[in-house]
């Protein structure tokens, strides 16, 4: 079996009352069924098929104050609400494992290492939505994932917590665990949906919304990886242990993944509202910078999040502080960058990212992110034009605000304040034809 | 027939599962790609076939995802992450070190077909970057030692 080596803070949050989602996943035996099941695995599912209506997990859930953890932050039991129920049609529900925000790699460790809590939030979903068919999408790459889940459905299967009358109860639910086939805009819900209806993975116009049209033209809810494994916990301990944690808008723990120049990259999972700082700087998580090295920015949220410069890393890592400071939590992926690091480089690899992703539905992103590369790049090949910085700044306006999926707001949004914040170093490479500082990293 | 009797029956399986056939179309691409290394129109002949469903929607699906190449590649493709996390801590000069090995540039198969080299987006894996995948493989928190053992291993299996 192979695991990522990627590090996790599992030693402090098997110590830590609060710490959930990361307890066991230095424990090779977790993934295991009869192991999940001897640490109160599935004992939230049995509970809720036994003593709770549909309508009693949606109050739980919304009022533990859980919010996405797949980007948007939208709460998750308000979500669920939407879904009508009075409809004839089937509903369904799709975990999104599609994980491909640059910067991005939490969901991985939880399918890798514990992947019956995932089955488990994504049963209570089901149960609180009526589905009795639901779908895990998970990014094709993902090989080990994939075969993860696979196992772990089966056990399910076999021990009696999926398939017909699930414990009794008379509730009737099967999962697909769906593979994907290399496409970042395939996490984008809508998108996703396409995707795993056999279509390109283009994103729709909403309305309507997935809540009422989703796979199939049916009511579906998608919900992020970690938003659903969260869920056991919110219906085991009760929604007011859940809202004790983190911030008052901001609840609950959340995963961060941190990668860049630091010397401890790994995922950690702390309260909503831990600050920033301590997360690149303590020695129990980042452990400060590499080699030594001065800070120059940090991306907070993953790659489509604004930058924070050193003097902003003072912050709060919830919603709301992030947003006070101009940027966002987006899915947690905290990116840190060393003097070293030339903007116009970084830029650079964000802006062909975009334009390689960009489905082509709108002509806004479709044509803007192309530009964007182009200018772009002449500007980091040393043949930037006077001017050049006020045409990004025009196509930028010009994206965003004016595409159907998010996408396009994504691929401005790290642009424009990366010359907000560095306009200087932008106005220095086209005056010279150079970087200020170059950005030449070297692996050991 | 390209398709293997296991892989046909594989797609079958599949198939069965979904309340639509037509979801059915990526899963067949990836159990298609596992066997022959890529699809071509041939292949979405006989997928069409399997899962009955029109021969343009397996080809609209497959030209629009990146995870199906449409021509045959080296016996082991390595795809290394040139995204951001990746890029700072060297995912270019680890590409330039695996032209350098493999006597190729990015892009290209070497002249035994047994290695092709390109570069791709965020594989997921940025906390342990810089990483590579090769075949359906992870290989993460790359050195130049490891990444002379992995090729040593690999030309040995071959
Ligand atoms: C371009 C784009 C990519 C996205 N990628 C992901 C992803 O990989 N995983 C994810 O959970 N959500 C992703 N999202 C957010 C989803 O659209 C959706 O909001 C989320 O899955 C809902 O789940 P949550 O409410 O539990 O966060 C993406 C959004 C956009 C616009
Ligand atoms: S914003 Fe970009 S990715 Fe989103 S629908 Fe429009 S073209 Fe496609
Ligand atoms: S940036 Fe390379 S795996 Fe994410």
């Amino acid at each position: 079996m192979f695991y990522s080596p990627v590090r996790t803070n599992a030693s402090e949050a098997e110590k830590n009352e609060k710490l959930h989602l990361f307890k066991y996943v230095e424990d090779p035996q977790q993934k295991n069924v009869e192991t999940f099941e001897s640490r109160n695995g599935y004992s939230a599912w049995k509970k809720v098929l036994s003593s709770m209506s549909a309508e009693q997990v949606i109050e739980e859930v919304k009022s533990s104050g859980l919010r996405g953890r797949g980007g948007a932050g939208f709460p998750t039991g308000l979500k669920w609400s939407f879904v009508p129920k009075d409809s004839p049609k089937a509903r369904y529900l799709c975990c999104n494992a599609d994980e491909s925000e640059p910067g991005t790699c939490k969901d991985r460790v939880i399918m890798e290492r514990d992947p019956h809590a995932i089955i488990e939030g994504m049963a209570i979903a089901s149960y609180a939505i009526g589905c009795h068919l639901m779908f895990i999408y998970i990014r094709g790459e993902f090989g080990e994932c994939i075969r993860s889940m696979e196992r772990a459905a089966q056990e399910a299967r076999d021990r009696g917590h999926l398939g017909k009358n699930i414990y009794g109860s008379g509730y009737d639910l099967d999962i697909i665990v769906h593979s994907g086939g290399g496409a970042y805009i395939c996490g984008e819900e809508r998108a996703l949906l396409n995707s795993l209806e056999g279509e390109r993975g283009m994103s729709r116009i909403r309305p309507p919304f997935p809540a009422i049209e989703g796979l199939y033209a049916c009511p579906t809810i998608v919900n992020n990886v970690e938003s659903l494994a969260t869920v056991p916990h919110i219906i085991n301990r009760g929604a007011s242990w859940y809202s004790s944690m983190g911030t008052e808008k901001s609840s609950g723990t959340k995963v961060f993944s941190l990668s860049g120049h630091v010397n401890n990259p790994g995922n950690y999972e702390v309260e909503l509202g831990f600050s920033l700082k301590k997360l690149i700087f303590d020695p129990a998580y980042g452990g400060g910078m590499k080699d030594g090295k001065q800070l120059k920015g940090v991306i907070p949220g993953g790659a489509s999040t604004p930058f924070l410069t050193p003097d902003m890393i003072d912050v709060n890592l919830d919603y709301e502080s992030l947003a006070s400071v101009g940027s966002m939590l987006g899915s947690g992926a905290v990116i840190v960058f060393n003097e070293d690091t030339c903007i116009v480089w970084t830029i650079l690899k964000l802006i062909h990212f975009f334009r390689h992703e960009s489905c082509g539905k709108c002509t806004p992103c479709r044509e803007g992110t192309g530009w964007l590369e182009q200018v772009v790049r002449r500007i980091e090949m040393g043949q930037g034009e006077q001017g050049d910085i006020e045409k990004i700044e025009d196509v930028c306006g010009n994206i965003f605000g004016r595409t159907i999926c998010p996408l396009g707001d994504a691929a401005v949004m790290p642009i424009q304040s990366a010359i907000k914040h560095w306009r200087d170093e932008w106005q220095y490479h086209i005056d010279h034809g150079s970087c200020k500082v170059k950005s030449e990293f070297s692996f050991q | 027939m390209m398709l293997s009797e296991e892989s046909v029956k594989a797609i079958k399986e599949r198939a069965g599962r979904y309340p639509h056939r037509k979801s059915a179309i990526l899963p067949a691409l990836t159990i298609a790609c596992r066997q022959l290394g890529y699809v071509d129109e041939t292949v979405y002949r006989e997928i069409s076939k399997i899962i009955r469903i029109p021969m343009v929607e397996v080809a609209e699906a497959a030209t629009f995802y990146t995870m199906f190449p449409k021509a045959p590649r080296g016996k082991y493709l390595i795809q290394v992450c040139h995204n951001i996390s990746c890029a700072l801590l060297g995912a270019d000069s680890l590409i330039g070190y695996l032209e350098q090995k493999l006597g190729i540039t990015k892009g290209e198969t070497t002249p035994d077909d047994l290695f092709t080299l390109i570069s791709v987006e965020c594989l997921g894996s940025c906390a342990t970057a810089p990483m590579m995948q090769i075949n359906e493989d992870y290989y993460e928190n790359l050195t130049r030692q490891k990444v002379d053992d992995i090729l040593q291993d690999l030309r040995s299996k071959a």
